[in-house]
């Protein structure tokens, strides 16, 4: 059996434009034309397009696990925000004394709540490396965990994903209350610096811009990489048919814990560099309505396609920005119609209406098209 | 505006009729308020133990002002009230005054007022209203004192309620204890272990602890004191017990609905919370049209009317969302379950752009507000008496339409086999329709019950939508005798946890506890057997 490629000629052509449009075009149009000229990309939209960015790789972890393995997830949002907690704890250790209380070793809160030492939870985030990897490690541990009970146990479908999210919600009642020492309702903010460099600083942003653009891709490479191999082929037999699979003699508990706990890790990585960007982290992010958003970014862009649900993050994202500027109270409104719309008309997303109208279109210029199997 | 006020005040002093012990002549009154002008403090503080103790309802109003430092004092010791600026009025028996020399303003400071204070509220001792004499005999028992003694005998003498005669023996038993008299002491000790109340425990507690040196007194606090405990415990058990029942029988009223549509239709609707808003909000414009339309008399019966309103509301409104959207995606649960979230953001939304963001008040009918007490501390309230009673009726009546109707009997035919139904002429597109429409309407009458216990928002949905799947899938999808079991299971659960883990980290451990719990019964308590139980 031939190995399907990572990405066909067209494909690598697009992902390698894509990539210099993000890490070269844009971080040169917010740097090189003088402020005020048309071409100048204005210093705020950069933060914003690195947060666009982050939810693209959220989608992409949700799209791995529903797209090709049939599990929907509806608390990938609490892997996000746990990411997020991680970095946000190792930012809020740099503030050091430039707090309001100006303890170096506390951080605000702490203070606050009369706390006097550091809680063992806390300890070691000062430290960049110990902070990314438990950025990583924290969410893929829970997944881990949390995978391995329900997998093992065959809860599939829509159980699933209603105690997935009984999961994010128990955890966002948990981040809420302030003994759990994570700053409670407030959540983790006024960030100073990162790595040494001022969070507030243009450069500083370009450069997390740069950072999330390149881990995106990677990311990607990684799934389709996952999603190409043999492996690959096993979770769309999983998603398509599990008993079938189970009884053929392959572990799908095995073959779906892994994809899960991957796709937790990309989403703890997408929350650490959401953090920084976005210069705040509260418990909100446990919302179990944010992981349903997930679902329709994917399900918009077209979900078991990957690129789909990279376009449906940056596409429902930017209406929602011009939205809920233009006309706040549409927003929900037009949320809700697109959850209706594309699950009754557009099945497949962006990604499939294009398809079919290439096929339609083809097969009224070519009498005997021959149709190309789809790999999906 | 300060016209007003002395005219309110005139009316308080003259106001004879909320008198239950006897008054005081005038001339009586008017001796012991002229006190107040003493020199020192301590003068003063006599004549307010003495106003305290006249059991004369002028002496509240007298108190009152003396608090809010508009009392002055004539040469002559006359004492007066000060309306508006410049106005006197005599304080006892509150005809107008035009003083001679300016009067002299009787000073307050804080020894003063914890005086008047207590003062006050041995004068609620001879109030009109059992309640508030029942309140100032709880009062008097947490803050117990000797000086309060003379004032409890007066009031026991006249109480005729036996209820608060019952409250003013504790509290003069509590207040004895600081007795110097052994005897005495041992007599109230003995007194108090009738008590269920926590403040008498406490008491107890410091005699134990060592602020008693007869031997036979702390003996019998100890026996008290394990009486109380004991009685305590149990009291604490009914408490839980009813709150956690009052939670279950939300839960159900939340979840009944749900247990149609999602348990019997396999319809994963997460709109189902914005039915019970939508029911909610039904209610309140119910609650609005009998204010504005009907007699106040009727106004009592608004929540009579708003069941069936909010049926029918939630229920047409199900009916509209299955044709148009919902028979679409049937066999497809995870793209119900987005489409139905789309509803609920758009019915969210309508309902903010209608009635506004805030809050709206509904308000409790008459004979649904106040409740009766069982022990000490334990007091049922009526709404959610009610509330518990209406969860009960509304799943009999369910279990009814399902068992003893055509409809109910079209709906078990059409879940179990759909081929088969039709081809015996069930119309099974109606069937589905109706089994929706039930199942919304449902929720709306759930959403009449809880506009009464707590705020009507549009996020009202939100709050129940993750409990009422837990309760259902907990209970075992398609099973209304698990559906009770898992509310009430989880109510009660929740209530007993409360007091060791709090509320919050209570309702975490519920949750977490459901997950592993389908970990290992993924068919929840009561899973359905058989060949219904593969589909």
């Amino acid at each position: 059996m031939q190995r399907t490629p990572l990405l066909g000629r067209t494909g690598w052509l697009v992902f390698l434009a894509s990539a210099l449009v993000a890490v070269v075009l844009i971080p040169l149009l917010a740097t090189v034309p003088a402020p005020g000229s048309a071409f100048r990309i204005p210093a705020y939209l950069v933060p914003l397009f690195g947060k666009y960015l982050c939810y693209a790789i959220l989608a992409l972890a949700l799209d791995l696990i529903w797209g090709y393995a049939g599990i929907l997830s509806l608390g990938h949002g609490a892997f996000f925000a746990l990411g997020g907690y991680a970095m946000g704890m190792y930012l809020m250790r740099q503030i050091g004394t430039r707090g309001v209380y100006g303890d170096p070793i506390l951080p605000d809160f702490m203070v606050f709540l009369n706390w006097r030492d550091l809680p063992l939870p806390w300890w070691g985030f000062g430290n960049f490396a110990y902070a990314a990897f438990m950025a990583l490690a924290v969410p893929g541990v829970l997944a881990a965990a949390f995978g391995w009970f329900a997998f093992r146990s065959r809860v599939t479908g829509v159980y699933l994903s209603i105690i997935t999210q009984a999961m994010t919600y128990a955890l966002l009642l948990a981040f809420f209350r302030n003994d759990m020492g994570f700053g409670g309702n407030n959540g983790l903010t006024d960030f100073k610096e990162i790595l040494g460099y001022d969070i507030q600083a243009p450069s500083t942003r370009i450069g997390l811009y740069v950072v999330t653009a390149v881990a995106l891709g990677l990311a990607f490479l990684i799934c389709r990489f996952v999603v190409t191999t043999r492996f690959g082929r096993l979770l769309l037999a999983v998603r398509d048919a599990e008993s079938r699979v189970r009884f053929l003699g392959y572990s799908t508990t095995g073959a779906k814990l892994f994809v899960f706990v991957l796709s937790a890790l990309l989403c703890g990585l997408a929350g650490a560099l959401y953090v920084p960007q976005v210069g705040i982290i509260n418990p909100g992010e446990f919302q179990p309505g944010n992981s349903i958003e997930v679902a329709i970014w994917v399900a918009v862009g077209g979900r078991g396609t990957l690129v789909g649900a990279i376009l449906g993050a940056l596409v429902v994202n930017f209406i929602k920005t011009w939205l809920t500027g233009a006309a706040p109270e549409l927003w929900l409104f037009a949320l809700g119609a697109l959850f209706i719309i594309v699950t009754l008309a557009m099945p497949q997303g962006i990604l499939g209406l294009a398809a079919r109208l290439k096929r339609w279109r083809r097969l009224s210029s070519v009498p005997v098209g021959v149709e190309e199997t789809a790999h999906d | 505006m300060n016209i007003l006020r002395v005219l309110m005040l005139v009316g308080l002093l003259l106001a004879p009729l909320a008198v239950h012990a006897a008054n005081l002549a005038d001339a009586d009154l008017a001796k012991l308020t002229s006190g107040l002008a003493g020199d020192g403090f301590d003068d003063k503080i006599a004549a307010i133990d003495a106003l305290g103790t006249s059991g004369d309802a002028r002496a509240v109003a007298i108190l009152k002002a003396l608090a809010d430092g508009k009392l002055a004092a004539t040469e002559t010791k006359q004492i007066l009230v000060e309306g508006s600026a410049g106005h006197f009025a005599d304080a006892v028996t509150g005809s107008p005054v035009a003083p001679a020399a300016d009067p002299v303003r009787i000073r307050v400071n804080n020894r003063l007022r914890g005086q008047i204070d207590v003062a006050l509220s041995r004068l609620t001792l001879y109030s009109a209203d059992p309640a508030d004499r029942l309140s100032a005999a709880t009062e008097a028992l947490h803050r117990p004192s000797l000086d309060a003694v003379p004032a409890l005998d007066k009031a026991l003498a006249t109480e005729k309620d036996k209820g608060v005669a019952a409250a003013l023996k504790l509290a003069r038993a509590a207040a004895l204890l600081q007795s110097p008299d052994a005897a005495q002491r041992l007599a109230s000790v003995n007194e108090l272990a009738a008590s269920t109340d926590s403040q008498v425990r406490g008491l107890l507690g410091e005699l134990v602890g060592g602020h008693e040196s007869d031997p036979k007194v702390i003996a019998a606090a100890k026996t008290a004191l394990a009486k109380i405990e004991r009685q305590l415990a149990y009291i604490e058990i009914g408490i839980n017990l009813f709150q956690g029942l009052s939670l279950g029988s939300v839960l159900l009223l939340a979840a009944i609905g749900l247990a149609v549509t999602f348990g019997v239709m396999g319809v994963i609707n997460m709109a189902h919370g914005e039915m019970i808003m939508l029911g909610a909000y039904t209610t309140f414009v119910v609650q609005e049209l009998f204010r504005s339309f009907l007699p106040a008399s009727l106004f009592d019966f608004y929540l009579v009317v708003s069941v069936p309103a909010a049926f029918l509301v939630a229920g047409a409104m199900g009916v509209a969302l299955e044709r148009t959207i919902i028979r679409f995606l049937y066999g497809r649960p995870l793209e119900t379950l987005l489409a139905t979230w789309g509803i609920s953001l758009m019915l969210q939304q309508l309902v903010r752009s209608i009635f506004g963001a805030p809050n709206k008040e509904v308000a409790n009918p008459s004979w649904m507000t106040g409740g009766f007490q069982i022990m000490g501390g334990f007091t049922v309230t009526w709404n959610r008496l009610v509330i518990i009673a209406f969860g009960f009726v509304v799943l009999g009546l369910l279990v009814l339409v399902l068992r003893k109707t055509n409809l109910g009997l079209h709906m078990r035919a059409v879940t179990q086999n759909r081929k088969m139904a039709a081809i015996m002429g069930i119309p099974t597109d109606r069937v589905d329709a109706l089994t929706f429409g039930l199942g919304s309407g449902i929720a709306g009458m759930a959403g009449v019950a809880l506009s009464q216990i707590g705020n009507v928002s549009p996020n009202l949905g939100t709050i129940y939508i993750i409990d009422s799947f837990m309760v259902v899938v907990f209970g075992g999808v398609g099973s209304l005798v698990g559906t009770l079991a898992g509310a009430m299971g989880l109510g009660v659960v929740n209530k007993f946890l409360e007091p060791f883990a709090g509320a919050v980290l209570g309702k975490i451990l519920v949750l977490v506890a459901i997950i592993i719990f389908i970990q290992f019964r993924p068919r929840g308590l009561f899973a359905l057997k058989g060949r219904s139980a593969e589909a």
